[in-house]
């Protein structure tokens, strides 16, 4: 590069879970060039995996996340039913799945917009930082914080009834679970239900009015068009555990659709770039320039054709409304449609817990051994690819994995770029400009570290730097 | 002279037979003493030492001392139970030990002693060997991370199973569990029937495939501690 770039870097970002680095470079107008986010990635992972008997890890793998957990669980465990054979489920072992795949979006939904997004909505994100926090949330709005927590606990028994455990459980083994749901667990989660659907309905409710309240000011906030992705139920209906693959460009056609699982390398390729840990995947039809996409809770609503679940369909039809039933491409708009599958998720989790056959006893099929395997799964941040070969010995002798992070590794650093564009004036690091770098980030509800649940408030640092390295501003808060 | 005796294990009187040893006296007496080389139906070996106690004053190994009359043995006391545990932490800093991805979590002897003993971590710096995954055999597997070099699959093969397919290469901090006499499992005559496997304590040698079938929370120490069934028998 030979124009003078300068530098502003901002890290951690506050109130996402885990941290990243936040630089934006300048061109010698000092107008903003280039926005890129800088992620700690814990790649490692696939090498620690190899050798592994293949059985052992969708445990192992659940050690990668400590946001996610069950989604590496399953993800590996579908990759695994393939490994065995066993990919066509007996009914009891795919709904035992399914409830402990909708307790954890449930869960991580809830935990992502009581206590890390809330207090943007309620106060607004120009607040002052020090009421503009979950405690000030919990100062305020004694009940919201309240339900925050106890849907988040809700969730997670979900997943101790299905996976044996809170975190780190062993429900979801090659082929199957271990065990079936008892009448006991059963009754415990029912008792619950209705108070859960109420409060996800409400949740859904401050997400929706505070969008279309702002929506002259959110529209624009971060956003920009792009493709979407994630996998879609045969008739088009949005599944979060199972499908094909559908991608979708800014207008809503079509790029592909209900691609095998198997076979996604032939739509997707991920590139290496040199100042990040994290690739960068693009469908291969349209190449790097153009190919990337988003994954989440926005690309969900935009890809499927309608949503199996009557509120959250219901909540779905205005949403699309909204941008006359295009793709909806308001990175703000992330937060509505998070809701939309949180309210989708309650209602699965009560029609799973009204069916008779979680009590069922037939839990694990095999059949014909095979030594490659990819498993697809919506987790809450959108697609996860796990991908694995086996050899005749039972060890995993390759692994790659693709997180939903990484597929919205593009779009975020747009979003960085947009609001540093509309928000940075001279060279100055205002208060201002690093709210909103933090808030269009958070919208994508990123895992930085896969590790760690930074949750409480960190210090945020500013640097401005010039092309040559030299350090010409600081600021921290 | 009578056969039947009397010895006294934390001041309590337990009856005993001569040739016993201290740890078969004391499990017929339902008191337990912690251990890890030893099995039952196998000949004692004394190489672990987590049975150790304390008798007239001396530190010695329950499953290999036998009992005297009148012998004064300590048990349970802060000084002996902190040598146990130092020796279960040596245990984890030998090896590659992670509970919590391992399949015999929950019905391992020394995740069990672990938990009994409330060790929270290691007092020692873990010493991360570089050991091998042996996966050649059809039907059994043997991570050597999770070696614990107590022996069991050794006397195991060749008392019960009578066969030799395990046995111990090197010395000191280098000493490994060895199969056979050539490299492979694959190439012994070992069956995945074999006592050997069961023999393990850990999560060393194991039957494929089987892995969280059982889930944890259903397992053998997830519901009673170690030694509880032997303990049961004084109730
Ligand atoms: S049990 Fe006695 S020395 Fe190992």
């Amino acid at each position: 590069m030979s124009e003078k770039l300068r530098r502003v870097i901002i890290e951690p970002v506050t109130r996402v879970e885990g941290h990243g680095k936040v630089s934006i470079l300048l061109d010698k107008e000092n107008k903003v060039k280039q926005a890129r986010l800088h992620i700690v990635e814990f790649r490692g992972f696939e090498r620690f995996i190899k050798g592994r008997p293949f059985w052992e890890v969708p445990v192992l793998v659940q050690r990668l996340c400590g946001i996610c957990p069950v989604s590496h669980h399953l993800a590996a465990a579908k990759a695994m039913d393939r490994i065995v054979g066993g990919e066509k489920l007996t009914p009891t072992a795919e709904k035992m799945r399914r409830l402990m795949h909708y307790g954890q979006f449930f869960q991580s939904h809830s935990l992502h917009f009581f206590h890390l997004v809330s207090p943007d909505l309620l106060f607004g994100f120009d607040a002052d930082p020090a009421i503009r926090n979950v405690i000030g949330v919990a100062k305020k709005f004694p009940d919201l914080a309240v339900q925050g927590v106890m849907m988040r606990k809700f969730g997670q028994e979900v997943i101790k009834a299905t996976a044996g455990k809170k975190i780190h459980g062993t429900g979801a083994i090659p082929g199957g679970v271990n065990k079936n749901l008892s009448i006991e667990e059963r009754d415990f989660l029912l008792k619950d239900i209705d108070q859960m659907v109420v409060w996800a309905r409400s949740a859904l409710k401050i997400a929706k009015d505070y969008t279309v309240e702002h929506l002259e000011k959110l529209a624009p906030f971060g956003s920009f068009e792009s493709n979407h992705m994630s996998i879609i139920r045969k008739d088009g209906a949005m599944d979060l555990y199972d499908g094909g693959l559908r991608a979708i460009d800014e207008d809503g056609n079509k790029i592909f659709d209900h691609v095998d699982n198997q076979l996604y390398t032939d739509y997707l390729i991920e590139e290496v770039r040199n100042w990040s840990y994290m690739k960068f995947p693009f469908i291969r039809s349209i190449g790097p320039e153009n190919g990337w996409y988003r994954v989440g809770p926005l690309a969900r609503i935009n890809c499927c054709d309608f949503i199996d679940t009557p509120e959250a369909e219901a909540a779905r039809k205005e949403f699309m409304a909204v941008t006359n039933n295009k793709p909806n491409n308001i990175s703000m708009a992330y937060h509505w449609s998070r809701m939309i599958e949180t309210l989708h998720s309650i209602e699965k989790i009560k029609q799973l817990l009204n069916d008779k056959d979680l009590q069922g006893n037939d839990l694990v099929v095999k059949g014909q051994r095979r030594e490659h395997a990819v498993g697809i799964i919506e987790a809450p941040r959108g697609t996860l690819i796990h991908q694995y070969e086996v050899d005749e010995n039972d060890q995993v002798v390759m692994a790659n994995l693709i997180v939903s992070t990484t597929h919205n590794n593009e779009p975020m650093n747009r979003a960085v770029q947009k609001v540093a564009n509309d928000h940075l004036s001279g060279v100055e690091i205002t208060e201002g400009l690093l709210n909103h770098v933090e808030v269009a980030i958070r919208a994508y509800d990123p895992c930085l570290s896969c590790a760690t649940h930074a949750m409480g408030k960190m210090p945020l640092t500013v640097e401005l730097f010039d092309n040559e390295g030299n350090l010409l501003d600081r600021k921290s808060k | 002279m009578s056969d039947n005796i009397t010895i006294t294990i934390d001041g309590v009187e337990i009856p005993a037979k001569q040739g016993q040893t201290i740890m078969q006296a004391a499990d017929d007496a339902g008191v337990y003493i912690p251990r890890l080389c030893a099995y039952n139906g196998l000949e004692p070996h004394g190489s672990c030492r987590v049975c150790t106690i304390k008798i007239n004053g001396r530190f010695q190994a329950a499953c290999t001392q036998p009992v005297a009359p009148g012998a004064i043995i300590e048990n349970e006391t802060d000084e002996i139970n902190d040598i146990r545990k130092s020796i279960v932490e040596m245990f984890f800093v030998e090896g590659n030990h992670f509970c919590m991805f391992c399949e015999k979590s929950g019905n391992c002897e020394l995740q069990a002693l672990a938990y009994r003993l409330k060790i929270p971590a290691p007092r020692y710096p873990f010493l991360w060997p570089d050991r091998q995954v042996d996966a050649s055999h059809p039907d059994v597997i043997i991570d050597k991370n999770r070696c614990v070099l107590c022996g069991r699959c050794v006397r195991a093969s060749k008392d019960l199973d009578g066969k030799d397919v395990f046995g111990f290469v090197g010395r000191g901090p280098d000493k490994q569990l060895a199969i056979d006499a050539t490299a492979r499992l694959v190439d012994t005559d070992l069956d995945v029937r074999d006592k050997a496997i069961d023999a393990c304590p850990v999560g060393s040698i194991m039957k494929k495939r089987v892995g969280f079938a059982i889930p944890i929370g259903q397992r053998k120490y997830d519901k009673k501690p170690i030694g509880s069934d032997i303990e049961d028998k004084n109730k």
